[in-house]
């Protein structure tokens, strides 16, 4: 194969991310000149309407940001409020969001691992072209999902769009005997975590790493869901309410989502692999057994390796919810009240996919004035660009089609989910 | 299943302005999809699948509203695809949250988002699929049952009327039982003018019902807007509760107006 050789390779949808997206790289011979990653969903326009809106009705309008993960936007949400006006919250409330945030998590890490990227590994369309010859497994990682669900429709009434997250705390609190009922499904989900953890360490990983920023909350005695300090691996350390002075937003022609940067420095990632890196002597013992056992290196630099992080991040959070359903005790009232005043709060949580971050400013009578949201999948944007722009200079002589499913992959490896950073991804490959 | 079968019935699944809640029920549905998935071919998904098959197809999910003038165009090829069209959702059925720009100016949303306001291309108004093309049915929901939604298909596919009431929430909530918060405890409650179909999640966690599933059949929103006058809320606050999810549905959007309007 000639080096200077035109080759024009164009795949219209790259699927099973969720959100509507396109993919572009140019090649000239095996040389990379342009790599972007497009979102074209169309903008929803959440800040801008949030304006007038109050602020008890926050937790149900930011939940329709994301089907897959309205929980980490309800969290996120009802901390910043909680900031502004000054209300503490019930310890029990405390450890009652972060149960919720466990079934999140774990909804949706099953349907990534299962259902979305082990498809790529495996060779398989999808789950369901893939269940035809792993059904055991698929019927698994389905069961794995139904049981972080499991706990979202006990404790919100529904696995999308629950309804009990309120400002202060919840507008319902389930009680002992109803989080025990959860107690067998997430022990057996703890087993098959594990054995999903050991699953997906035998797949076939490409020999790729790279120098990151990782960037999540770091709590001292926890591993993080919606409390700590947003931290990196290159000494940054600062609070929520200092995170416009650290991070910055460009507006970029070829996409309807922000791209995220540090300032003065550059791209970075959350997620997964980023809070495991910086948080992992905060998992429990048995998560850690098993990253070892799974071959896990500390730091993890491999992005294809986000699977197996994924995987581990599902043992902890079965293992988590377990230790809460255990040591809860209902809190005396479900709520705290919460008295309007012109005030501004921030908070950042950690939601499937990464570190999400909300401002609002309220006025006297609690009405939102003005409001800032940055999702995950925005922050990683510019860091996708970055890993394609390696990693197809590393596997450009290979046949247009293994590259095409390659870089689809490096894409899945962030699960990035379009819907939220504004949604389907076309990967256009040209040879110039 | 008969013998007479041939072939199973395709099925594709369209993406317009979402959150994508309503698709995944579909892969929330653990213990049906494998089954489901059996007896149907999915053919077009992308959210779940790199497989994607042309058309036609028999039956066409559309989920989203439609907010730009590619969807615009976008959705009448989906149409032309399709034997039978089912939008599902409050985005694709009544313009969705995102159908608060239709009463403000969408050029200074997007300059309050967006830092170089030209790279953006959106319509003035988000509107429901039905407003563009004929709409075989419309299932509704803020995200849909997804228990309606499998009844849906089946019998779409059987070739009978689905199993999908039209009554009010107040109709669930006195099948399981509650007391009405409303009555009980003065808590605002949109349930006697909302569909049912959720279960009467809202009364059962101590909170009024926000409209999630839409109109109910020949609302009376006139009589609950005084109802909620009594119970101590202001025009300005009925109209943002009836401006939410399906804000753009035609008897929500009459009565918020109508409150904005006193």
């Amino acid at each position: 194969m000639s080096k200077q050789q035109t080759r024009t390779i164009k795949v219209d949808i790259l699927a099973r991310v969720e959100g509507e997206g396109a993919l572009y790289v140019k090649l000239k011979g095996n040389q990379v000149l342009d790599v972007k990653l497009k979102i074209y969903e169309p903008p929803r326009f959440f800040e801008a309407f949030l304006r007038g809106r109050h602020f008890s009705e926050l937790p149900d309008l930011v939940a329709r940001i994301c089907g897959i993960c309205p929980i980490a936007y309800q969290m996120s949400a009802v901390h910043a409020i909680e900031r502004a006006l000054g209300i503490g919250i019930d310890p029990a409330v405390r450890q009652l969001r972060r149960l919720f945030y466990c079934g999140e998590w774990i909804e949706s890490h099953a349907l990534h691992v299962y259902m979305l990227h082990a498809p790529d590994f495996l060779g398989y369309p999808d789950g369901i072209a893939m269940a035809r010859d792993h059904q055991a497994i698929v019927q698994q990682g389905l069961r794995l999902k139904k049981a972080g669900n499991g706990i979202v429709s006990l404790m919100g009434g529904r696995e999308i769009h629950p309804v009990s997250a309120a400002v202060g705390g919840f507008y319902k609190v389930p009680s002992k005997s109803a989080l025990k009922e959860l107690v067998d499904e997430l022990t057996w989900a703890l087993d098959a975590s594990l054995a999903t953890a050991h699953w997906v360490s035998g797949f076939d990983f490409p020999d790729f790493e790279q120098d990151y920023e990782f960037v999540s909350l770091f709590h001292p005695e926890e591993y993080p869901f919606n409390e700590g300090r947003i931290v990196s691996n290159r000494g940054l350390d600062i609070d929520a309410t200092e995170y416009e002075e650290s991070f910055t937003e460009q507006h970029v022609q070829h996409s309807n989502a922000l791209h995220s940067v540090l300032r003065g420095r550059d791209s970075y990632m959350v997620g997964p692999m980023a809070r495991f890196n910086l948080n992992f002597g905060k998992l429990p013992d048995v998560a850690q057994q098993a990253a070892h056992d799974c071959g896990l290196q500390i730091p993890c630099r491999n992005p294809f390796r986000s699977i197996v992080v994924r995987a581990i991040e599902l043992v902890f959070a079965c293992h988590e919810a377990l230790r809460l359903i255990r040591e809860y005790e209902p809190p005396p009232v479900p709520r705290a009240q919460a008295a309007a005043r012109a005030s501004t709060g921030h908070a950042a949580t950690e939601a499937p996919r990464g570190l999400l971050y909300h401002r609002y400013v309220l006025d006297q009578d609690g009405l939102i004035t003005s409001a800032k949201i940055v999702p995950p999948t925005s922050q990683n944007q510019k860091r996708i660009e970055e890993d394609l722009r390696h990693f197809v200079s590393q596997v450009a002589t290979r046949p247009a089609e293994e590259i095409t499913w390659k870089c689809e992959q490096a894409v899945r490896n962030y699960d990035p989910c379009i819907s939220c950073a504004t949604h389907f991804l076309r990967l256009q490959l040209e040879r110039d | 299943m008969t013998s007479k079968v041939t072939r199973k019935p395709r099925i594709a699944v369209f993406k317009f302005a979402s959150c994508d809640g309503c698709q995944l029920s579909l892969l929330d549905a653990e213990d049906e999809l494998l089954g489901v998935a059996g007896a149907i071919d999915i053919a077009y998904f992308p959210e779940a699948s790199s497989s994607m098959l042309k058309g036609p197809y028999d039956i066409g999910l559309v989920e989203g509203s439609i907010t730009t003038h590619h969807d615009a165009q976008r959705i009448q090829q989906v149409r032309r695809q399709c034997k039978t069209l089912i939008t599902i959702g409050a985005c694709a059925t009544a313009g969705g949250i995102q159908a608060l720009r239709n009463w403000k100016d969408v050029d200074e949303f997007i300059r309050i988002v967006y830092a170089t306001p030209k790279y953006i291309n959106t319509l003035k108004l988000s509107t429901p699929i039905a407003e563009h093309v004929p709409v075989d049915f419309e299932l509704r929901g803020c995200p849909i049952n997804k228990h309606q939604l499998i009844e849906l298909i089946t019998a779409t596919l059987a070739g009978r009327k689905p199993n999908v009431p039209t009554y009010s929430v107040c109709m669930e909530c006195k099948r399981k039982g509650n007391v009405c918060i409303a009555v009980a405890q003065g808590v605002a409650c949109l349930g006697p003018v909302t569909q049912a179909g959720c279960g009467a999640l809202c009364p059962s966690f101590d909170r009024g019902c926000y409209g999630c599933y839409g109109p109910m059949e020949s609302p009376n929103t006139e009589s609950l807007s005084h109802q909620l006058h009594i119970l101590g809320q202001n025009n300005v606050e009925i109209t943002r509760a009836f401006r939410s999810f399906n804000a753009w549905a035609w008897q929500f959007r009459k009565a918020g107006e109508e409150n904005e309007r006193m």
